[in-house]
């Protein structure tokens, strides 16, 4: 196993509050792995910064061997590390197609011919809406343009920040099976979410930050059977 | 007679709505109203009369010239005014204040150099024919100034609507958080945005030079108040409105000399865009969308 992303002492500020505090971790390159834990415990916070969004006031970030720390935002999709994040960030007055060709932005469309084919194969409820303004999608269908945008950039690294957030059950199961099928397709995966359960099952590696701080971490499996997590995210 | 005013308006409106598109761009992208689109208009004006004077070299360079002296002023405005206030993330009440500042000492800096008074094209850099259209009089400038006027706009249009680029300056007006994260480089398309804009000012502010064949170094103030009228009657930050608005404006202003009286003008131009803001508050294509960090 090769590390495609090795984060080391990433501290993050906003203005005098320490939001991350030095925290480590690697992801491994086709792995899918979890970022769990509480509210405000600054899991958005680190992929933001991962995301050259917001500054990092230390540490360092490796992206297959390169130092990534100083990029700016573009350089670092350039590189093939693409965010879905909080929020889905849906250009809601664009058309569905026009959100999917953005998502092409870096190497044109026609270079992306056979992403989309993908995407849609992937998510078929967008093909009826392709024409349609992305802002009346539902939730769900709005998530979906999301990955499916971000699977448009032919990212390397894939970092997810609560996919399933809002979405009702059935359509969080849609949206984890395509989120397997991805990463079955070589796909490396960063997954944040509050759902500390289904996440841990579906990641191979889990980590839990708290307060800025990481916590735990380990194979997804074993976080799910360890103490401290029953007691503070698995309700018992 | 009524043909004859519609010509006039329609190639005033066209200049309006020139002028109203570099304003409702900035708007749109860079989310500031920039109160130097004036100056960079009068600096067009003032580069096509040098451009003609002193190179000696016909109008059609004149007026590229213009584009590219109104250009490269509003470039270096966004370089040295607008990147240093927006990485200090200054709230947008500053950089629409500074853009008075850049509109100042450009207006100060024509005065001093060209002097306050009016200068005009000499004699003969207007085409004086005119051609019968349907029995109507249009000058060759009247026709120049509405036909590059509407190729402008359909190519702003086409760009807007079918280009990546375009498609990116949208995702920017929405979101240039969702932006960024698409790997656009917001940054560079501020810019290119800043200099595209003042260029079409600049095209707007040598058009009207030659239409009333004045040029003075506050010349931009007049149009500003126009121009934000204007965009705001079409919708803040739609290009389609400022069109519109810029056509509508011409017409009203034309049509109110000819039939009410010149003193009025700009009194019922306005009083008719106040009229259909009361009906339509959010503008003509204005929608009611709040801006995203
Ligand atoms: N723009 C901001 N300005 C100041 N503080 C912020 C800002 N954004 C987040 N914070 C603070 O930083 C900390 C981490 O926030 P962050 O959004 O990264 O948490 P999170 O783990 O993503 O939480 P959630 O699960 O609610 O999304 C919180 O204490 C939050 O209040
Ligand atoms: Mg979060």
């Amino acid at each position: 196993m090769t590390a495609m992303l090795e984060v080391c002492g990433l501290t993050v500020n906003y203005g005098r509050i320490q939001a991350v505090r030095g925290i480590d971790f690697t992801l491994e390159t086709g792995q899918i792995s979890a970022l769990v834990g509480a509210n405000g415990a600054g899991k958005s916070t680190t992929l933001l910064a991962l995301s050259g969004l917001l500054p990092k006031a230390g540490g360092q970030v490796r992206f297959e061997g390169e130092d990534i720390t100083r990029l700016a935002p573009h350089q670092i999709v350039a590189r093939g590390i693409v965010q879905v994040p909080e929020g889905r960030a849906i250009l809601t007055t664009l058309t569905v197609l026009e959100n999917l060709e953005l998502g092409a932005y870096r190497h044109g469309l026609k270079a992306a011919d056979d992403e989309l084919d993908a995407v849609l194969h992937l998510f078929p409820p967008l093909k009826e809406r392709l024409h349609g303004l992305a802002g009346n999608l539902s939730g769900g269908e709005q998530q979906m343009l999301a990955i499916g945008r971000a699977l448009m950039a032919k990212p390397r690294l894939l970092l997810l920040d609560e996919p399933s957030m809002g979405l009702a059950p059935l359509v969080v199961q849609e949206i984890f099976r395509a989120l397997r099928a991805i990463n079955r397709g070589g796909l490396t995966l960063l997954l944040v979410e509050q759902n500390v359960c289904q996440a841990l099952k579906l990641a191979q590696h889990g980590y839990v930050l708290e307060n800025g701080l990481m916590a735990l971490s380990g194979p997804g499996r074993e976080l799910l059977g360890h103490p401290r997590m029953l007691e503070a995210y698995l309700g018992g | 007679m009524l043909e004859q005013q519609f010509v006039n308006a329609l190639s005033l409106g066209c200049i309006y709505a020139l002028f109203a598109l570099g304003f409702t761009l900035v708007f749109g992208v860079l989310g500031i109203i920039n109160l130097g689109h004036g100056a960079v208009f009068m600096v067009g004006a003032y580069a096509a009369l040098m451009t003609v004077i002193h190179l000696n070299l016909p109008l059609w360079v004149a007026i590229i010239a213009a584009m590219i002296a109104a250009g490269l002023a509003g470039a270096a405005i966004d370089a040295l005014v607008l990147k240093p206030l927006r990485k200090r993330g200054a709230p947008h009440l500053i950089p629409m204040i500074a853009t008075i500042g850049t509109a100042i000492i450009l207006n100060n800096g024509a005065q001093a150099v060209f002097g306050a008074g009016t200068l005009r094209f000499p004699f003969g850099t207007v085409p004086e024919e005119a051609l019968q259209i349907a029995g109507v009089k249009v000058t060759a400038l009247d026709l120049g100034i509405i036909v590059l006027s509407f190729a402008m706009m359909a190519a702003l249009l086409l760009v807007m609507r079918r280009t990546q680029f375009g498609r990116a300056l949208r995702a920017i007006a929405e979101s240039p958080k969702a932006a960024r994260l698409l790997g656009i480089n917001v940054e560079r398309l501020f810019f290119v945005t800043s200099l595209a804009a003042a260029a079409l000012g600049g095209l707007a502010g040598v058009l009207i030079s030659l239409n009333s064949n004045a040029i003075f170094p506050l010349m931009g103030q007049d149009i500003l108040l126009k121009g934000i009228a204007v965009i705001i009657l079409g919708g803040m930050g739609d290009i389609r409105g400022a069109m519109l608005g810029g056509l509508f404006l011409g017409f009203a202003e034309v049509l109110s000399v000819a039939y009410i009286g010149s003193d009025m003008r700009d009194a019922v131009a306005f009083g008719l865009l106040f009229l259909i803001l009361l009906l339509r508050p959010q503008g003509l294509f204005g929608k009611v969308v709040q801006r995203k960090a």
